[in-house]
């Protein structure tokens, strides 16, 4: 298979690549594909809880050129965006972007589910940072 | 001398045609280029008596007689003819066919075929060396059975099937047995007396022959093996398969299979010492890189290795200076990996880590020591680039992790 440009600039110098303290609260994880499909992705986030600007985000990925092209230029649109316009990133940008052929479109669909992760992982911490003490956290709640 | 770039490790998949194979063929384009059918001219007969001078090379390669040979277009046809010609010739007899889950697709597909069309089919599984055990072949033989068909050598991990132990217990029983012996012929003794086969489909290209031609092989006595024809016309070849033959092909094949014959030994001993030293040298700088199949019986020139925790095709691409191939689903249009690979129990994960290095003829040391360098260097990158490998660092066992289902990564 020939490789696009874009695909190759992104694999012979990915951006971007490592890791953020996934406990830390303002860190958002998303951990998402199999070993046995041939593609993982875990892309991180870390918002400033002031202004909800992705102050950075770092990514690794078991994949396919493809499939690393589009995480380390997920990370590279992620940085400097509100979670609002992250949530709104489209597989189809990534695509158009890379000028990915049909067959590694599922890469594309990777990334934006690892965005959509990292970005729910985020906000699941912060509204249990805000539960008040006093109350038992709403996890706890659902499982009685 | 000087390295030259890319380097051609991929002789499963094609050889380039030997220089002498070129010369031998090279008259019969030009000034040769009778038909061998033509029975009333000079041109005819000079293009039938090198037809026949290659039917004897080939037989000569593995024991045969050249009347048993059968050229054709290549080892799909062969498979095709030898499977559906003699299931429809011994329709009367049997329906019920034994292969195995680790053959070619040619030999796979046509048994799928007749399945629709209302055969039985039996297919084996294989140990985790990649190898059929022949005590399922015995317990698989029923009355019904016409047909085994096991092929000699694997084409994606250079696995040796026990094909004298499988020709023994067939001959026994009184069951035709093919062997798909594409991948073996050339690279390590072969002889249909010694190992009883039946019928045997052969590739011009797999040993440094023309693309386009192959042959069947199909034993003309104790037993005579009958086949149906599943090409019809003027009757060429015995009526078993009609069509102008190729005859500058022809004469390539033969070419081919006289010098393998004069140069089997040496070259297997060539080969074996090449694979070793990239076999040792990738697994002294690479942790965690296992080969798939059985290291006793294999192709001298074949090493598939899975590097744990990169994916296959990250490694092909970052490997642009050599050509080799991978069984990671992403090298196919299917998303599935390899499924000789699956059928060793290996894991879908270490399939798509895998790559099938093919040594052939004109690799040199040299070639194997820059391939060694930069595959591992790769792999240390990749790795770097790995969540899976972070997490094995960390001592998480991977296999614990609650994956996020599959149809998100398949869509």
């Amino acid at each position: 298979m020939a490789y696009g440009p874009k695909v190759i600039e992104h694999y012979e110098n990915p951006r971007n690549v490592g890791s953020l303290p996934k406990d830390d609260p303002t860190v958002g994880t998303g951990l998402v594909g199999a070993p046995a499909c041939g593609d993982v992705m875990k892309l991180q986030i870390r918002v400033n809880p002031a202004t909800q600007v992705i102050e950075d985000a770092k990514f690794k990925t078991f994949g396919c050129g493809s499939a690393i092209a589009s995480s380390s230029l997920a990370t590279e649109w992620l940085k400097g965006m509100s979670i609002d316009q992250a949530q709104a990133i489209k597989n189809t940008q990534i695509v158009a972007e890379l000028s990915l052929p049909p067959v590694k479109i599922h890469c594309s669909v990777l990334a934006e589910d690892a965005i959509k992760a990292a970005l729910a992982d985020y906000k699941a911490k912060r509204a249990a940072r805000r539960a008040p003490a006093d109350q038992p956290a709403p996890q706890a709640n659902a499982a009685k | 001398m000087a390295l030259k770039l890319p380097i051609f490790m991929d002789n499963h998949a094609t050889t380039p045609v030997d220089p002498r194979v070129l010369e031998a063929m090279l008259p019969y384009f030009t000034t040769e280029f009778g038909n061998a059918a033509s029975r009333s001219h000079i041109f005819g007969w000079k293009a039938e008596e090198a037809v026949e001078r290659a039917r004897k090379q080939v037989a000569d390669l593995i024991g045969a007689d050249a009347k048993e040979i059968v050229f054709t277009s290549g080892a799909t046809e062969s498979d095709n003819l030898a499977i559906k010609g003699v299931a429809e010739f011994y329709a009367e007899k049997g329906d019920h066919i034994i292969t195995a889950v680790t053959e070619h697709k040619a030999v796979l597909d046509s048994c799928k075929r007749l399945e629709r069309e209302g055969k039985r089919v039996t297919t084996l599984p294989v140990g985790k060396d990649g190898r059929v055990d022949p005590d399922d072949v015995a317990k698989a033989i029923e009355a019904k059975t016409i047909l085994v068909t096991i092929m000699y050598a694997n084409n994606e991990i250079g696995v040796l099937q026990p094909i004298r132990e499988i020709g023994a217990l067939c001959r026994a029983k009184g069951v035709l047995f093919h062997t798909d012996a594409v991948q073996g012929i050339g690279k390590v003794p072969f002889d249909v007396n010694a190992m009883n086969v039946d019928l045997a489909s052969i590739s011009g290209h797999k040993f440094y022959g023309p693309k386009g031609v192959g042959a069947l092989y199909v034993r003309r006595s104790k037993p005579r093996v009958r086949i149906a024809p599943i090409i019809d016309g003027g009757g060429h070849e015995r009526g078993m398969r009609s069509g102008t033959l190729n005859v500058p092909a022809i004469v390539g094949l033969g070419k081919a299979a006289e010098i393998a014959r004069a140069e089997m030994a040496d070259e297997a001993a060539r080969l074996l010492a090449l694979r070793e030293r990239l076999r040792k040298g990738l697994q002294a700088r690479v942790p965690e890189a296992y080969v798939n199949g059985s290291m006793e019986h294999r192709l001298p020139g074949n090493l598939n290795i899975s590097f744990a925790y990169v994916e296959g095709e990250s490694l092909l691409m970052g490997l642009k200076d050599v050509a080799v191939s991978s069984g990671s689903a992403c090298t196919s249009a299917s998303l599935e990996p390899s499924y000789v690979l699956r059928a060793l129990g290996v894991g879908d994960e270490m399939a798509h880590s895998s790559i099938r290095f093919g040594l052939g003829r004109f690799n040199t040391d040299e070639e194997v020591d820059y391939v060694i360098d930069h595959a591992a260097s790769l792999v240390d990158r990749l790795r770097a680039l790995s969540p899976l490998w972070e997490m094995v660092q960390e001592g998480i066992d991977i296999k614990t992790i609650n994956w996020s289902a599959p149809s998100s990564a398949h869509v």
